[in-house]
């Protein structure tokens, strides 16, 4: 294991983040903090920016100002990129190769054992795919795969961007009984999403919307602050309170 | 840098290499197919044929390594793959490392074959040693290799990879000497010719094919390559960004 500066540090610590993408300001001055072993949520409508926050707490996405600290150390530092499990939303694994030899490859890498391969393989549930080329699976399966393939590092912090797209109800629930167990086990979760049930799912909400964080709370807190009983219904109160305001 | 991490990547990217037949079928057949063409087009005049073959033997790997690496490099890039190794904690030199090991390896297929059906069937004289012109086919490979690492950064789609090939290499075979001796060239276009690297490759192999002494000029060119390569494996890393804007 790499050097841990301190153990009780939060797992991610934002401070006056600002990037511009070609030449747009997407996050203009961003701060948060997620603890340990928290699950977090992070919503709000697509190019709000959820995907490049993520980028820049893996630490490949260039960054104008601000600082970021991941597990104790500076995001993208040398020690910190082998803790850290990163899930693009477009699946990026390799199509001509089947799903255990993209995990093998992973797994060397990570210095993984043989047999947390498996256990990867068993967490998304694709035991019965393992000798199939990935280009042949479906777009939810190549989701797997590519979740499987964060998962070998057993990363203490994984960074998930819309992991549920295109799956079942089912498998959706069983992912994030997945998450779950990775959560009791200490691993933060940082995890995108469109939908909004999902959001129960999570200890706590980011919720953002032009680059800006216009909630931070529990999803009964937001409830409750907003009135509803619907997160949906809770959402779209705050984006309009958020309107009044500008 | 990890001999572990550069194993794997030789062997993921070898296991990618060999899932596509294909592929595999065209780098090992195709050169020797234009080389035995060549052979029947030079019918009358075998003497040329017998100074071009050994040459192309080496020089062809070049293209088509140049071309294979500059193809598998942007897949690596738009499939997001390069995105989650540059997120990990793997050292850019493994990676490329990997990836020479692996079509060094194809390279040294196809120019093995080459030479059997040049030098073997076709019974093509050699004035030196045959391994020795398989072994700077070998290095010419890893030049083509890494210089299409490098433009590789240039392309956004497949179509442009491809065309690289005829604006980055087609002009270094047209003026290295092969087709015209370079001092009958234009004077401008023969000092463009000796700043290009095929330059030397093709130099080295028309020692090795040359009656008479090598000379240790030779050894200079080999020197050249291996220079160029490097500098073109450097110019590769720094396309190689860990952050991306």
């Amino acid at each position: 294991m790499a050097t841990e500066p301190d153990p009780r540090s939060p797992a991610v610590s934002v401070a006056d983040l600002r990037v511009i993408r070609g030449g747009t300001v997407v996050l203009p001055d961003l701060s948060l903090k997620v603890d340990r072993g928290e699950v977090v949520g992070l919503l709000g409508p697509s190019g709000s920016g959820k995907t490049t926050l993520m980028r820049s707490i893996v630490g490949v996405q260039q960054v104008a100002a601000g600082t970021l600290t991941v597990l104790g150390l500076p995001a993208g530092d040398r020690d910190v990129r082998s803790r850290v499990g990163y899930v693009t939303q477009a699946a990026s694994v390799y199509n001509d190769l089947t799903v255990i030899e993209n995990l093998q490859y992973f797994g060397a890498l990570h210095r993984a054992p043989p047999d947390e391969i498996n256990r990867a393989i068993d967490a998304v549930d694709l035991g019965e795919f393992a000798g199939r080329v990935v280009g042949s699976l479906s777009g939810g399966q190549r989701g797997r795969v590519s979740l499987a393939a964060a998962l070998v590092g057993k990363p203490n912090l994984l960074v998930l961007d819309e992991p549920t797209v295109g799956l079942d109800p089912v498998l959706r629930r069983d992912l994030w009984a997945t998450f779950r167990s990775l959560a009791s086990d200490g691993v933060t979760l940082i995890v995108s999403s469109h939908v909004m049930d999902e959001a129960d799912e999570c200890d706590s909400i980011i919720l953002l919307r032009d680059g800006k964080m216009i909630a931070r709370d529990t999803p009964q807190g937001l409830r409750d602050s907003t009135g509803t009983t619907d997160l949906e219904d809770a959402f779209l109160r705050l984006i309009e309170r958020e309107g009044d305001l500008t | 840098m990890s001999a572990h991490a550069t194993l794997a990547t030789a062997r993921r990217v070898l296991r990618q290499l060999l899932r596509d037949r294909r592929t595999v079928g065209l780098i090992v057949v195709v050169p020797s197919f234009l080389l035995v063409i060549l052979n029947f087009a030079f019918d009358s005049q075998p003497s040329t044929f017998d100074r071009i073959a050994p040459t192309m033997v080496g020089l062809i790997p070049f293209i088509t390594m140049f071309i294979v690496t500059s193809i598998a490099m942007l897949r690596e890039r738009t499939s997001g793959t390069l995105e989650r190794l540059m997120s990990m904690s793997v050292a850019k030199l493994d990676l490329m490392a990997g990836y020479a090991i692996a079509f060094g390896a194809a390279a040294a297929a196809e120019v093995v074959v080459a030479a059997v059906v040049v030098f073997g069937i076709l019974d093509t004289p050699a004035d030196h040693s045959v391994a020795a012109i398989v072994a700077v086919g070998v290095l010419s490979a890893v030049l083509g290799m890494v210089m299409g690492l490098f433009v590789s950064a240039f392309a956004t789609t497949e179509f442009q990879a491809v065309q690289f090939m005829p604006a980055f290499v087609l002009p270094q075979l047209l003026i290295c000497g092969l087709f015209v001796d370079r001092s009958r060239m234009a004077g401008w276009l023969e000092g463009i010719a000796w700043a290009m690297p095929l330059t030397y490759v093709y130099d080295a192999l028309d020692r090795l094919t040359s009656p008479g002494s090598i000379g240790g000029l030779f050894w200079l060119d080999l020197g050249v390559i291996a220079g160029a390569a490097l500098v073109s494996l450097a110019l590769g890393a720094v396309t190689l960004r860990r952050r991306t804007p």
